[in-house]
């Protein structure tokens, strides 16, 4: 059996209008969660890793990893960067460290990607008991 | 059936004031102005995720439980603690903050509020090096070129560039828009034409090919109002810009060292910098020279990533440099409609505009250590209250899973992930919707913000929220000390 295509990134992370109005309409929402709990990629990079528009991909760092869904990005070319809305999905892979100031790494943190067809991208409750057991 | 006019936005911190309500059985069922974000917030005011009642954790569920006792529980986990966390505040009113900072000093706690997680290191930055800066309104009437860096407002402040710079009619300046429209015609057009040969050509031949690319053509030297985007990202707001450059993730540092060589008329021994060709750089920097009045945002682009507060350094001492050329401003875009105004009130009464620690007796500020997410990390608070924002989303997940031990006490109108792991959860009234109060816009003009409709019944603003369980807070340590 071959090798799993993995691919080296460079994971952002920020706002969308999406999430935007997701997070007005309520955070447990349908709308809020199908809003951030994706990875926006450029399509070449897709191509390379062999993963379609939806496709559940897992974001791994070095302080976690997290099963999204792959998007096709809209704002490519940006090869090598990937981008997650603001969110608890994406909160759970960047890196915490404030480096004495107060700030954590929410952008350019370094990453890998992988196609994960099987794992299921969890929702927001799963999400929570996973990482807290409450909730 | 009532028309509300003139309400202002409590969004994000552009803070639109000229929004219209239309308003029907004591519910808003029309909003007019607003983008996307305003509508879904004002329309959604008595969604299905308002809290309605207070909620206490009881054998891991939360549970319905009166005002009253949600209060007295609040006031007990704080009087109770020895190092509870303080954090929120960039999303209710000033009035509701100053209780909190009360509240704060009154139980010897660390104060926080979420320009930590976002424009922090500006405000180190400015502290050091000092800002120019001005109001939005002299930006719209007199800008003549805008930079966008490491923002986009199209997504965060959907319309910052319509009311405040490059599409806004000012006195002096233009609006830009027209050329915007004929650009967009333009490529719908262009790409018509691309369409019809891959139809009538099936394999494209490649002089085709080569004649069909866009022609460069600066429109950097344009007439009128110029827009420039600087992003690792073609974002929508870079779609919109006459030019767009697009820098490598974490090199924005060295491209605003560059830029400041320029404008000094140094010559860059390299070919590119950030991956960005030097000749780019120079047309840019012609403009930035060669404009009457400049204005530069940024935005979490700059603080968030690689040198973090060096990055703004660098941008507040271009602009610095750019001032000995012509008049040049800088600004950062604030994300929560009053996280200005968060470090405002917080700076009035303690001295410093965030990261707080109380645990003295005095003020100390020293972000690293007294900053939230710090002194989560290091796992030291034992208690916490969250005030209108929703760290347990918005924190990293190694910050958030301390909170979450933490007893957390959690005031807010909607069923935010933190709410959904706290064990004490108190509703309030939605600040500039169903309360009134006061704001700063991102360019620190306070803003009277409207109770347009009624709150649900028996739902406290956050303010009054505060006071009770600051009173509540008085009365258990005045009879600890009494016992004593």
């Amino acid at each position: 059996m071959g090798e799993k295509p993995k691919l080296k990134v460079t994971l952002l992370t920020g706002r969308t209008i999406e999430q935007g109005v997701g997070k007005e309409l309520g955070k447990a929402t349908k709308e809020y969660a199908e809003s951030v709990s994706i990875c926006y990629m450029d399509p070449e990079d897709m191509k390379k890793l062999g993963v379609k528009d939806g496709t559940n991909i897992q974001v791994s760092t070095a302080f976690g990893s997290v099963v999204v869904k792959a998007k096709k990005s809209l704002r490519a070319p940006h090869p090598s960067v990937i981008y997650i809305p603001y969110g608890p999905w994406a909160n759970a892979i960047v890196n915490p460290e404030t480096h004495g100031i107060g700030m954590p790494s929410f952008k350019g943190v370094p990453a890998t990607v992988e196609p994960a067809p099987d794992k299921p991208v969890l929702g927001l409750e799963e999400l929570l008991k996973q990482q807290f057991r409450k909730g | 059936m009532q028309v509300v006019k003139a309400v202002t936005c409590p969004v994000c911190g552009s803070l639109c004031d000229d929004i219209e309500l239309t308003v029907e059985n004591g519910q808003i069922v029309k909003v007019k102005n607003g983008c996307a974000m305003c509508e879904a917030k004002f329309l959604g005011h008595r969604g299905e995720h308002r809290i309605l009642k207070p909620l206490i954790r009881k054998n891991g569920e939360l549970v319905e439980t009166t005002l009253e006792e949600a209060v007295k529980r609040a006031a007990e986990i704080l009087a109770g603690a020895n190092y509870p966390v303080l954090y929120g505040w960039s999303s209710t009113s000033c009035e509701a903050t100053s209780v909190g900072i009360e509240l704060a000093e009154e139980v010897g706690g660390v104060i926080d509020n979420t320009a930590v997680v976002c424009h922090g290191p500006s405000l180190l930055s400015v502290q050091d090096v000092g800002i120019s800066s001005c109001t939005l309104g002299q930006i719209r009437h007199r800008a003549d070129l805008i930079i966008y860096w490491g923002c986009d407002p199209w997504s965060a402040h959907p319309r910052h560039i319509e009311r405040y710079t490059a599409f806004s009619e000012g006195r002096f300046e233009k609006s830009a828009w027209r050329n915007y429209v004929a650009k967009i015609k333009a490529l719908v057009g262009r790409k018509k034409i691309q369409s019809t040969v891959k139809r009538l050509v099936l394999k494209k031949p490649p002089e085709i090919k080569a004649r069909l690319e866009p022609t460069f053509i600066p429109s950097i030297m344009k007439e009128g109002r110029k827009l420039i985007v600087i992003d690792v990202r073609r974002t929508k707001t870079a779609e919109m810009a006459d030019f767009f450059v697009q820098v490598e993730p974490n090199k924005d540092y060295e491209l605003l060292q560059a830029f400041r060589a320029l404008i000094r008329d140094q010559e860059l021994e390299v070919d590119s910098v950030a991956g960005v060709p030097v000749q780019y750089l120079e047309e840019v920097a012609d403009a930035m020279v060669n404009c009457d009045f400049g204005a530069l945002f940024f935005g979490l682009g700059l603080t968030m990533s690689g040198a973090k507060l060096r990055n703004i350094d660098a941008a507040l001492s271009l602009v610095r440099d750019l001032n000995m050329r012509t008049k040049f401003i800088i600004m950062p875009m604030r994300g929560h409609f009053n996280v200005t105004g968060a470090n405002t009130v917080f700076t009035w009464q303690t001295g410093y505009p965030y990261a707080v620690d109380f645990s003295l007796g005095y003020p100390r500020y020293n972000p690293g250590e007294t900053s939230v997410v710090d002194v989560l990390l290091r796992g030291e608070s034992d208690a916490a209250l969250i005030v209108a924002s929703d760290p347990v989303s918005n924190f990293p997940r190694k910050a958030a899973e301390h909170l979450v031990k933490n007893p957390l006490i959690y005031i807010g109108p909607h069923m935010d992930v933190t709410a959904q792991v706290a064990d004490v959860v108190i509703p309030s009234a939605l600040v500039g919707v169903e309360a009134s109060g006061t704001a700063y816009r991102m360019d620190h003009v306070p803003i009277p913000l409207k109770k347009v409709v009624d709150p649900p019944k028996g739902v406290l603003p956050d303010e009054e929220i505060l006071t009770r369980i600051l009173a509540e807070v008085r009365k258990i340590k005045s009879e600890k000390a009494e016992a004593a």
